[in-house]
């Protein structure tokens, strides 16, 4: 096939080439726009998410990875001039219809934050709120049973088990992203977005995360949001290349790096810009 | 062309020498400021402190048939002009009630007239120089001294000074602070709460906001009149009560409240709303569970200011008609009642010589509630800080 062609092939239709044919579809988007007030800042995004798999969004600074993940639980609903238009479709219902309730969607798609953002509460308590919140539990001993799972799963019940009344800001900032990790999976979401997760960490607690989200892939549909090639070649099963608010190419992580379908993709994979 | 350090030097002389002037100037107007404090403090204790003592007498009473009709003629005559004439209006009504007093005597400590009291402290006085005589012998014989004023605290005004307390009019502040408090508390940490948490930033939500600042820069007065027209001429509120007093303070600590608030609620970090919105929190439990933890201290304080605000407020209770003469102690909503600033009020109007540190002892009190109220505020904020 040549390269640099036009593509995709068929507009309005989902730009990934290569799918593994065991990935079923999670969430489907079809002509998503998004406008800040006057200013376009998604235009036109057709994309299929996988289930249980890691999806990487990359792209330079301002190219709507951000805006697109927030699409997705509806955090955009928070700034009040945000204008949506398009499909986002998850088990056949459509997420920004009117009757769809954003708590109920958030329920099902957690989200852990670029700067780790831990309540100011215990250890704890940021782990066993949302499930007491939301009925997940009730029994005292159900919660703590609850806790120790999240954390075990997020890594992270060995380093705190002993302190779990201490306040979650007291953790370092590696710990506090992998507990608002525990927090996000402890209501049990069928994805989880993530966004840049690992900025603002050191490369220890990186690999540490990075190693997790290898994990959890197994029960969870991860989207993350990266600025790290690196990263996203080395967590990512899929990776969409995002630009001026467009979709400029989305493949399964190998191909994607190993040969970009587009000259833009080249450029940017290669660190011509961004 | 590069410059030697000597030169640099040398034209940095001048900038050093403005701003060593500068910081002499700042630290001049400190200065003055913290005399005109301590000249303040001194002024109100010096003058303030000797209303916290109170000159008694030992008297006998001798409980005879005269003294039924006047209390005077139970006493010796020539104490029974420095005695508090209060107390010998008490005589003929004790005899009523206890009968089988007649006929026995008693020799207890007294009150002593305010002229005897000021004599006594050195002040200027109205007593004649045979009077003077005779308080100078009870002292000798250790019968007249100044004693710990349980009066002051203890009772309501009077016309005469020296029976003159606060009571009456603390209770009366305790209960208009309740009513203040219960109204613009929730009222004001509600409006607030819409505002910043659930209103659209539009048009109206702005000119309320612009309103509700122009209302805290309102002089008092004009909520004094406002609760005139509207509380007691239109809704028929009883005047001089509490309860007026206090929805009228309401309405000016309002804004105040509201601002505080606000101003807590914007400090509270997004990331902590996004992180509860995140987990699948209503708006309302984003607020409750979160973000009005985060920003109770600041309210706490901010409402705690605004109440000793209200506290020392006077133009608008003498509108509602709380500067009233309330000789009796009484703890009613309804009833007519004073305020501790309205108390100084009052007093300061009076011609007697013995009311002048009555003022002062009254604004001592007030001051000490203040600076409790305010040292509260302090210590909650440092308390319930909190860092993420």
């Amino acid at each position: 096939m040549p390269r640099h062609e036009s593509y995709p092939p068929e507009p309005g239709q989902p730009v990934t080439r290569n799918r593994e044919a065991n990935h079923e579809l999670s969430i489907r988007i079809r002509d998503l726009s998004l406008w800040y007030g006057e200013t376009q800042a998604l235009d036109k995004l057709n994309i299929d998410i996988y289930q249980k798999n890691v999806t990487a969004l990359i792209g330079p600074s301002g190219c709507g990875k951000s805006t697109f993940l927030r699409c997705l639980n509806r955090m955009n609903d928070l700034i009040p001039s945000v204008r949506i238009e398009g499909l986002v479709e998850m088990d056949g219902r459509d997420v920004n219809a009117a009757k769809m309730d954003e708590v109920a969607l958030r329920r099902r798609v957690g989200m852990v934050f670029q700067k780790p953002n831990p309540f100011p509460k215990s250890i704890f308590e940021n782990v066993a709120y949302a499930p007491r919140m939301h009925d997940l539990v009730s029994r005292k001993a159900e919660q703590d049973e609850l806790v120790e799972h999240a954390l075990r799963e997020a890594g992270l019940w060995n380093e705190v088990k002993d302190k779990l009344q201490q306040p979650g800001t007291s953790l370092s900032g590696g710990q506090q992203q992998r507990l608002c990790i525990a927090r996000a999976i402890a209501v049990q979401p069928d994805v989880i977005l993530m966004d840049e997760p690992t900025s603002a960490l050191d490369p220890i607690s990186t690999a540490t995360i990075e190693d997790l989200m290898d994990k959890l892939k197994q029960q969870f549909t991860i989207i993350t949001v990266t600025h790290n090639m690196q990263q996203a070649a080395r967590v990512a099963d899929y990776t969409a290349f995002f630009h001026l608010g467009e979709i400029i190419e989305y493949n399964d992580t190998k191909t994607m790096f190993a040969n970009p379908a587009t000259k833009k993709a080249e450029d940017y994979i290669t660190g011509r810009y961004g | 062309m590069s410059h030697s350090f000597d030169d640099i030097s040398a034209q940095l002389k001048k900038r050093h020498r403005q701003s060593s002037r500068l910081k002499w100037i700042s630290m001049g107007a400190l200065g003055l400021a913290g005399l005109f404090l301590v000249l303040f403090f001194a002024d109100m204790l010096s003058k303030g402190l000797p209303a916290f003592q109170q000159a008694q007498i030992q008297v006998q009473i001798d409980y005879n048939e005269d003294a039924q009709r006047m209390g005077r003629a139970a006493l010796d005559p020539e104490v029974s002009r420095l005695v508090s004439r209060t107390f010998e209006r008490l005589i003929p009504v004790r005899m009523r009630d206890n009968p089988e007093l007649l006929g026995t005597t008693e020799t207890r400590w007294v009150l002593a007239d305010s002229e005897v009291d000021q004599y006594l402290k050195g002040h200027r006085h109205t007593l004649s120089e045979s009077q003077q005589a005779t308080v100078d012998a009870l002292v000798e014989q250790d019968r007249a001294e100044l004693k710990f004023n349980t009066t002051f605290f203890a009772s309501g005004d009077s016309k005469m000074p020296e029976a003159a307390g606060i009571l009456a009019a603390a209770l009366g502040t305790v209960m208009t602070m309740l009513v203040t408090l219960s109204i613009a508390f929730p009222v004001g940490v509600m409006t607030a709460l819409y505002l910043e948490e659930f209103a659209p930033d539009n048009r109206l939500t702005q000119l309320i906001e612009i309103n509700i600042n122009n209302l805290a820069a309102i002089p008092s007065i004009l909520f004094g009149l406002l609760g005139l027209a509207i509380f007691i001429n239109f809704f028929g509120v009883p005047r001089s009560s509490p309860l007026v007093g206090g929805m009228t303070l309401a309405l000016m600590t309002l804004p105040v409240i509201i601002i505080a608030t606000r101003t807590a609620l914007r400090s509270v970090p997004d990331s902590i709303r996004h992180a509860a919105f995140g987990v699948g929190c209503s708006r309302w439990q984003v607020v409750r569970d979160h973000v009005l933890p985060l920003a109770m201290p600041g309210i706490m304080t901010g409402s705690i200011i605004g109440l000793a605000q209200a506290m020392g407020e006077t133009a608008p209770l003498i509108i509602v008609g709380m500067v009233a003469f309330i000789p009796d102690i009484g703890v009613s909503f309804t009833n007519a009642a004073t305020v501790l600033p309205a108390q100084v009020f009052t007093w300061a109007g009076e011609p007697d010589q013995a009311f002048v540190e009555k003022t002062a002892g009254g604004i001592l009190v007030l001051l000490a509630i203040l600076i409790f109220l305010n040292a509260t505020a302090v210590m909650l904020r440092r308390k319930f800080e909190r860092r993420w």
